[in-house]
């Protein structure tokens, strides 16, 4: 097991969920070798637990919709502090990318025209959610899934090898990227999980696209893969990762049974119709309606309610807030002792639509009720509370190629930073992880046509580095045991950089993770190479410290609260703070936090927000230098942004 | 609440292996994954167990509970009395890779097999309009999480390896149906379902039905369907007749080329 097997590919893709699949079609489409690395079996990624839907604004409900008001929410969504090229082209792309994926199979539900339904979601201004009931993610992956098999099919037909262009490595999972002598991207080395094998992909242009970091976490809505590998890679390897404070604890999951707390409950819940109720049975949300959003939302309990029938007329229930001012809301509910029996609050469906719709429209929430906490939720209300859910940080890259500051490194979806500033609306991630996946798979086939024959040549001494380092548990004896040390990380970060931060929580909690990272330096693994998960999360450990490093450092540098980072010690929103991204990098093995500027939005994407909106984010130096608003410059914006589209 | 379970997991690799017993903490509202992990984290840190989302919705970790082919995430442990003994094994109809993990690539090979979606090329980028009603059908099968359970517990395969080349399996028999009710596909997939992904071998025991987690009626609203419409195509005596004496070229859609690798 010690030789290393050498796979030569033009694109390495890691991570086989939405992002990936999408770059990997693409990079495929452009006609280069591209290997997927799956941590799971092909299908499995954590895209699909995705239930919401797809954000895209295809005015299929509301014609009114289109991607300036999508692009507005977004950027509110995120507090202004989205890379706004982003948010832009996120925006503008996203209908295109739904439209692909029903041309691929998909198929989403129906207005009564035949065309793709949408539905309402939190912060999203009109119903933009394309989604397939509740299991939209699903239905994304399998399409994306399908997508690859049907090129594979073209492949077996004109090449004579289904996997001559594009090939999926299952069960495989990467622990360094590898360099040449240049500093440029030459490969990836890791290991198969059912051997032990260990492998080097050479190849000069590698997509990260490992989703999230929710295992740092103890309540987590994140699947067994979400260990910060790529974020940890970006970082090893040299790139910066952005606003690692930003975590997005998702307001509504399972909080009883135990063994199930943390399981998502979808949002379309609220967006169908749903409320949250404390013990006292109180519709509390319309006292937690912030200043910024005051008026977007309904005041009384009767508007929200008619908004439902004729949004045009009435404003939104503010149960549609977005998702950090929903679970702040949650928090502070039960931390003043109204909350249910188990520690959460109560979401209502049942009061609020007849028992064949909740069936027809949630029908995985039924599910999972009914079989996990015999609850019926036609009958009763669920009790729900925030959880780890997304991490809008990650690999800082260009918007419009997805590549990082190290030549031939690409991200997209969740590892990588920007989109969603400082908190993501929900249905942007799916769109998010279609944009941005294709963006980067045309990013990697345009850089290896630069590149032309000149190729990197992977780094021996790397290559060689990599493989002692991921044989040291399992050749190190009577260490400490993985699974522990990760609990004890997992409850360090839960409870001290969770959802509510303060500077003494946080210095104790950097104070704990030196402790445990010695701890996780000095984990072994019983067994052999072949499918040994003891192993396994020995390595993933590296990444999972490296993440709660970065989140716990940057926590404690942003003295402000923003999105999906509250300080209790500085409780409000700063406008100088808007002006600064806060980078992580390696020095020696150390976590550098530093201040940068953030990117300047162009005058005919400002000139789409109302100046009185924009002085709630806005220093007012920055305010004074702003174009002179007004309906033209509005509508000159529009005729160029609609000029542009074709 | 809690009590201590006694479990009888499968350890060993695909030359060999056996049961071992062990003692595990159990507490309220767990899953029998749950009780893995435990065993995992205390007692067996190099104990093979696939899985992913924990939630019902990835299809990872599948396996024979007590003999019972089970998603280990949606298996609460308060369907079994605290005195039971919990034989826990791997999925019987693949080979196994360790303890209860094993090799479900034949199921890769089968889906990559079918001819994939074929539209109308004709139809732009948004153009598509289907009704609810019309999609509906196909959207069943969609749900499908890819556990495998049904395939494993088919009875033409499970303990009949000599079927798995001419036998696609429940899931992707039905795989075949959702494309073929899919309104916007334009391919023919009846003569192919029945001559080469072996259709008549299904004598509709509902086996696969049974053990489905997403509750899917594979066999009454895939495999019945597909039968029928397969005979309509294949032994209607006028359209045998008619591809007798007409002139125009056949439009079954073919196999793809079997290239398993």
């Amino acid at each position: 097991m010690t030789d290393i097997e050498r796979l030569p590919y033009d694109v390495v893709v890691i991570g086989a969920g939405g992002s990936g699949l999408r770059a990997a079609i693409e990079a495929r489409l452009a006609g280069k070798r591209t290997a997927i690395i799956s941590k799971s079996l092909f299908g499995k990624a954590h895209t699909v637990m995705a239930e919401g839907g797809c954000a895209a604004a295809m005015g299929n409900m509301n014609p009114n919709d289109n991607w300036m008001v999508h692009f507005r929410d977004t950027m509110r969504g995120g507090k202004f502090l989205n890379n706004p090229r982003m948010a832009e082209l996120h925006a503008r792309e996203a209908p295109d990318r739904v439209y692909e994926l029903e041309a691929w199979g998909a198929l989403f539900d129906r207005t009564p025209e035949g065309k793709i339904s949408q539905r309402n979601f939190g912060g999203h201004e009109y119903p933009r959610l394309a989604h397939v009931g509740d299991r939209t993610g699903l239905e994304m992956i399998r399409t994306l899934q399908q997508k690859v098999v049907a090129l594979q099919q073209e492949d077996a037909v004109s090449l004579g090898d289904p996997e001559a262009m594009i090939k999926v490595y299952a069960e495989t999972t990467i622990t360094r990227l590898i360099k040449d002598g240049e500093g440029r991207m030459a490969g990836a080395f890791g290991y198969i999980r059912e051997t032990g094998q260990f492998v080097v992909f050479e190849a000069p242009a590698v997509i990260l696209a490992t989703g999230g970091i929710g295992k740092t976490f103890k309540v987590s809505s994140n699947s067994w893969e979400y260990t910060g590998d790529g974020h940890a890679l970006a970082l090893l390897a040299g790139a910066k990762l952005m606003n690692m404070e930003f975590v997005q604890f998702h307001p509504t999951h399972m909080v009883w049974p135990i063994s199930v707390r943390g399981l998502l409950v979808t949002e379309s819940v609220r967006g169908d119709g749903g409320v949250l109720r404390n013990s006292e049975g109180k519709r509390y949300m319309f006292n937690y309606v912030p200043d910024v959003f005051r008026a977007q939302y309904a005041e009384t309990e009767e508007e929200a309610d008619r908004w439902y029938k004729d949004p045009d007329h009435n404003r939104r229930p503010p149960e549609l807030l977005p998702r950090d001012e929903v679970a702040r809301a949650n928090n502070a509910e039960v931390k003043a002792g109204r909350g249910s029996p188990h520690g959460g609050v109560f979401l209502d469906i049942a009061s609020r639509l007849p028992a064949e719709e909740i069936l027809r429209r949630l029908p995985s929430m039924y599910h999972q009720f009914k079989e996990l906490a015999d609850v019926d939720i036609t009958r009763e209300p669920m009790e729900v509370g925030p959880a780890q859910h997304y991490v809008m940080g990650g690999v800082e890259v260009d918007p419009d190629t997805g590549e990082s500051c190290v030549p031939g490194l690409f991200a997209a979806g969740e590892v990588s930073g920007g989109m969603h500033g400082s908190n993501r609306l929900g249905g942007n991630s799916l769109s998010d992880l279609l944009v941005f996946g294709r963006r980067a798979g045309v990013g990697a086939a345009e850089y290896l046509s630069r590149l032309g024959a000149k190729r990197p040549v992977a780094d021996e001494g790397e290559i060689e580095a990599a493989r002692e380092e991921a044989l040291a548990p399992l050749e190190r004896s009577g260490g400490e045991n993985p699974y522990s040390v990760h609990a004890e990380v997992q409850e360090t970060m839960s409870n001290l950089v969770g959802i509510i931060r303060t500077e003494p929580e946080i210095k104790k909690a950097l104070a704990e993770l030196e402790t445990l990272g010695a701890r996780a330096e000095n984990v072994s693994a019983e067994g052999g190479s072949a499918y040994n998960p003891g192993w396994h999360l020995a390595l993933d450990m590296r990444n999972i410290m490296l993440m709660a490093e970065c989140v716990a450092a940057a926590a404690l540098e942003r003295q402000e609260s923003r999105g999906g980072h509250t300080r209790d010690d500085y409780p409000g929103m700063k406008p100088e703070w808007r002006k600064i991204n806060l980078i992580c990098t390696l020095e020696g093995g150390n976590v550098v936090i530093t201040r940068q500027p953030t990117p300047q939005m162009r005058d005919d994407l400002i000139a789409l927000f109302d100046r009185d909106e924009m002085k709630k984010y806005l220093t007012e130096e920055e305010m004074a230098a702003l174009p002179a608003d007004g309906p033209e410059a509005a509508a000159a914006a529009a005729g160029s942004a609609a000029h542009e589209e074709k | 609440m809690s009590y201590k379970a006694a479990l009888r997991v499968w350890r060993g690799d695909h030359g060999s292996g056996s049961l071992a017993d062990y003692t595990v903490e159990v507490n309220d509202g767990e899953v029998v994954l749950d009780v893995l992990h435990r065993l995992q984290a205390t007692q067996a840190g190099d104990l093979a167990i696939r899985w992913n989302c924990k939630a019902g919705k990835c299809g990872s970790c599948s396996m024979e509970i007590n003999g019972r082919p089970r998603l280990a995430c949606m298996t609460r442990m308060s369907t079994f009395t605290e005195d039971e003994v919990l034989t826990i094994t791997p999925l019987r109809t693949f080979p196994v890779i360790r303890d209860l993990v094993t090799d479900v690539s034949f199921n890769y090979a089968k889906a990559r097999e079918i001819p994939s979606f074929t539209p109308d090329p004709s139809v732009g980028l948004g153009e598509f309009r289907m009704q609810q009603v019309d999609v509906e059908r196909s959207q069943e099968f969609r749900k499908c999480i890819e556990c495998y359970l049904c395939q494993n517990t088919c009875h033409v395969i499970r303990d009949h390896p000599e079927n798995e080349r001419a036998f696609a399996g429940p899931r992707f028999l039905m795989r075949i149906a959702e494309l073929e009710m899919h309104p916007a596909d334009t391919a023919d997939r009846r003569e192919i379902a029945q001559d080469d992904f072996g259709l008549g071998y299904c004598n509709i025991t509902k086996c696969c039905t049974e053990v489905c987690p997403e509750n899917i009626k594979i066999t009454d609203n895939a495999l019945i369907p597909l039968k029928e419409r397969v005979v309509g195509r294949k032994y209607d005596p006028l359209v045998w007749l008619g591809s007798k004496i007409s002139r125009r070229p056949r439009t079954d859609t073919p196999k793809v080329p079997d290239k398993r690798s």
